[in-house]
């Protein structure tokens, strides 16, 4: 029964710890990905995540790849004169010391072709490249539309 | 001061420096997301909320409408007479139904507008709002627009803006002034 129990707990939590989990490449830590439903399969997903440069030089995060999405790229949203706009971000810098969030308003990684739609607890994984620390995979949480981010003890929201 | 923007020419210089007209002298002609007409007449008396917008936009849009739904909850029933619009200016894609299927992850007070090109076109031209289409690869394209999120007296003057990077702490009490 006990066992039961927990494993049930462990089922059910599952898709927060993903995004709770920390993965690590050289200097570099990324945390906190997650994405948003979407309504279908025909419109882009989006793709948040956090990433930590404990390192001495700077790295740039240069692209996404995943098999969620047949168009993974990255983007960052701009408002100038109160417009917004989405253009492409060749490379997100991620400098030494210092964090970078892919965010709601800013950087994002836009899955554009997407496989399939993203249901609520859902998850997916992306490979991030980044110039000088390589590839790292993470695991994808799918959130609500309201979604401000995965509730975890150590997020920076 | 707040109508001066009615007696320009289309032919402004930027968005920054006009505003929209009040809604009393507004033209448009919209359909809701449960495929009602409306039009600016229908919402005189009444304090109003206004963006522009797109479902097919993964970031700017559900941030906002996210925003807004906790701006309405905060305010409770206070907020219930408050007309809550967005009004898309992808109209070719943003039918009733597409967007009744999008508010409905929202708060249910945030009602979708849309309508014939030259019906959007008209409400952006009478809110001061910009959207361009953008093409991406393939036939596929995007859509910059006005981000802001724009506030009007019950009878139809405009309250204030809110910015989209604007400190949310600020949109409340913005609002709450067009309700009393
Ligand atoms: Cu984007």
């Amino acid at each position: 029964m006990k066992h039961f129990l927990l494993a049930t707990a462990l089922v059910l939590s599952a898709p927060a710890a993903m995004a709770c989990e920390t993965v690590t490449i050289g200097d570099l830590t990324v945390e906190h990905a997650w994405s948003k439903v979407t309504i279908g399969a025909g419109r882009p997903g989006v793709f948040y995540v956090e990433i930590k440069n404990t390192g001495t030089s700077d790295d740039a995060l240069v692209g996404i790849a995943t098999p969620a999405a047949g168009m993974p790229m990255l983007h960052e949203t701009v408002v100038q004169d109160g417009i917004a706009s989405m253009p492409h971000a060749m490379s997100i810098p991620v400098p030494a010391g210092q964090s970078v969030q892919l965010a709601p308003g800013g950087y994002h990684g836009m899955l554009m072709g997407l496989t399939t739609a993203l249901k609520e607890g859902d998850s997916f994984p992306v490979t991030l490249s980044f110039e000088k620390a390589g590839e790292v995979t993470v695991n994808v949480v799918v959130l609500s539309l309201r979604a401000e981010g995965p509730d975890c003890a150590d997020a920076g929201q | 001061m707040l109508g001066v923007g009615a007696f320009r020419t289309r032919n402004r210089p930027s968005r920054s420096e006009v505003l929209p007209v009040p809604i009393g002298q507004m033209t448009w002609t919209l359909t809701d997301h449960q495929g009602r007409l409306v039009r600016p007449s229908d919402w005189a008396g009444r304090p109003v909320m206004v963006f522009f917008g797109f479902t097919w936009c993964p970031d700017v849009c559900p941030t906002t409408l996210s925003d807004i739904s906790l701006w309405l909850e905060e305010l409770g029933a206070d907020a219930n007479r408050l007309i809550v619009a967005l009004i898309s200016v992808d109209p070719e894609r943003d039918t009733p139904d597409v967007l009744a299927d999008y508010v409905s992850n929202f708060d249910p007070r945030i009602m979708g507008l849309t309508g014939p090109a030259d019906e959007v076109a008209q409400a952006a031209a009478d809110f001061r709002a910009t959207y361009r289409r953008v093409a991406k690869d393939a036939g596929d394209y995007t859509m910059d627009h006005t981000a802001g999120v724009f506030l009007f007296h019950p009878d139809g003057r405009l309250a204030s803006i809110i910015d989209f990077h604007e400190d949310r702490r600020f949109a409340v009490p913005k609002i709450r002034r067009t309700l009393s």
